[in-house]
């Protein structure tokens, strides 16, 4: 079976932490990570841009393009996409082409930081 | 963390939030103030023990407040009370999660907005809504505040009280401001932020040229005013040129302090983080096409940031976007830097007749003169160079800006000495 685990923080704290405590925490997590790949059990790895950097889609006929993170929270995180386009236009192009064949919803576009394309070993 | 760092990172986290409620409720700084510091000290017993709330935010609003009206209860019964809200007990149970729903969605935004407002005001002058700033929404002490501005505790203290009783005195309404208002406060809260950064990142005085804690604060109250208005292009791009401009501290002085120029930093120090960040947010602002200086400024950043080297810069560009900013914005300095980009593209004679009408208004401004002596001395003009660096010195605001003058001064020397060795 895949998962997927999804990484909450408040990020007031999270951008709060000083660069030292940023590297010194990702050190150890990158060490569960090698565990991990080395069971065979590592997929892709992403560390999303602050949410200032997000730009949202409301789905439908007319797709909606509105800046900002999705902060809806009567609405639940149903899956993800990962595109590797040349601009944001493009990205958001493609994500209007996703959105007008969903009557509901919001996808949310955000640049990733930090990705690690590594797949799993079976 | 520890515990105590994730409260004090909480606290700091909370407190644009949490004042701003308070000074809704209580409609006076230092009463605000009062109560938000009694807030965290129950904070620092409390949580440790009971653990973190679900809502810190929350949680420090209705302690704060609550301690604020016993302390109204006790100085004076006749005292006329803000409505009660049915509150409940001294703390909240992290059960409550509807107190914390209806604080958060409701009032949120106004809070800050009034918040950073009150600091910004126009009757204070920006040395004033600066260090008020730092002070009521970042939450620093005097001290490390004087310690910023390189003045003694004293003097910031006086500053902070003054800018206090000007507000008090002009009577600063604390509802939200309509719309209109609002957009005129919004630009002096962004010239406040941009000012802080450039304290940082130029420091005015002393021998810290680079004063990093200032430049962080000022990207963290960028980010806040960001999320606040995510739809506003120029505080897009605001953010996108203190992450872009920020991206390059470290590559800025070398290990003796001396300044880097652009054109001779190790790139690989530039924080590609940072840098990446802040080209998303440029992307994201030149899609409203509503171009204004934060974003060209930003644009311009961005342009160097992408260059692999100094000789990869896209020079034209960089002219063609002074240009705008030279339209938007117009001033001496502008034009000053756009001289820079012209002397790449036409070469040193352009550029120094580019500049030479703008003498009159720049002839206090240490950059004129740095770059005038720089374009001399690739015109071979060594003597008219000297003197120009000479006046530069004169007008240095740093240890690091005359020293790196006295480097041209040096090489200049050198270059006249009679027993040279050409190589």
């Amino acid at each position: 079976m895949l998962y997927s685990i999804l990484c909450y923080e408040s990020e007031a704290l999270a951008a709060g932490r000083t660069k030292q405590e940023d590297d010194a925490m990702m050190v150890r997590i990158r060490n569960v990570q090698q565990k991990l790949k080395v069971e065979g059990k590592l997929g892709p790895v992403a560390r999303l841009m602050p949410t200032t950097t997000a730009t949202h889609i409301r789905a439908g006929k007319d797709p909606m393009v509105v800046d900002g993170p999705f902060a809806e929270t009567k609405e639940q995180l149903l899956g993800f996409y990962v595109l590797d386009c040349p601009s944001l236009e493009e990205a958001i192009e493609a994500a209007k082409d996703l959105a007008r064949e969903k009557p509901h919803g919001t996808l949310e576009i955000r640049p990733i930081a930090v990705f690690n394309a590594v797949g799993p070993s079976k | 963390m520890s515990d105590m760092a994730w409260i004090d990172a909480t606290l700091t986290a909370a407190r644009p939030q949490v004042l701003g409620a308070l000074l809704r409720y209580f409609r006076v700084l230092d009463a605000a103030e009062d109560a938000f510091q009694e807030a965290c000290l129950r904070a620092l017993k409390t949580w440790p023990v009971k653990g973190p709330p679900r809502d810190p935010a929350a949680w420090l609003i209705f302690v704060g407040r609550n301690f604020a009206l016993d302390e109204l209860r006790r100085r004076s019964k006749q005292t006329e009370l803000p409505a009660d809200e049915d509150m409940g007990t001294d703390e909240p149970e992290d059960t409550q999660t509807e107190l914390a729903e209806r604080l958060d969605a409701s009032h949120y935004r106004d809070d800050i907005l009034r918040l950073l407002f009150v600091c910004c005001h126009p009757e204070l002058p920006a040395s004033q809504q600066v260090a008020l700033a730092l002070r009521i929404v970042s939450g620093l002490t005097v001290k490390e505040i004087a310690h910023a501005f390189l003045v003694s505790e004293s003097a910031m203290e006086q500053r902070i009280t003054r800018a206090k009783a000007r507000i008090t005195a002009a009577d600063v309404p604390f509802d939200t401001p309509g719309p209109p208002e609002r957009a005129a406060r919004l630009s002096a809260v962004s010239t406040m932020i941009y000012l802080l950064f450039n304290e940082g990142y130029s420091a005015s005085g002393g021998n810290a040229h680079v004063r990093v804690p200032l430049c962080e604060e000022a990207i963290r109250l960028s980010r806040l005013l960001l999320r606040l208005f995510p739809s506003e292009a120029e505080i897009m791009g605001l953010n996108a040129l203190l992450l872009i401009q920020h991206a390059r501290a470290s590559a800025r002085l070398d290990a003796d302090n001396n300044i880097v120029l652009l054109e001779d930093q190790d790139r690989s120090l530039w924080d590609r983080g940072l840098i990446a960040e802040g080209l998303a947010l440029v992307e994201k602002a030149l899609r409203h096409h509503r171009p204004g200086p934060y974003q060209v400024q930003a644009a311009i950043a961005a342009v160097h940031a992408q260059a692999a080297s100094a000789a990869q810069t896209d020079w034209a560009e960089i002219d063609r976007l002074y240009q705008i900013l030279e339209v938007l914005q117009p001033s001496p300095v502008v034009t000053l830097n756009r001289a820079v980009a012209v002397s790449k593209l036409s070469g040193p004679a352009e550029a120094l007749a580019m500049i030479e009408p703008l003498a009159a208004k720049l002839s206090g401004y240490f950059y004129f003169w740095g770059l005038k002596g720089a374009l001399l001395t690739q015109l071979n003009r060594a003597e008219d160079a000297r003197t120009a660096f000479d006046k530069a010195i004169s007008l240095a605001n740093t240890a690091a800006e005359a020293a790196h003058i006295r480097l041209h001064l040096d090489r200049l020397q050198k270059d006249s000495a009679p027993n040279q060795t050409v190589t």
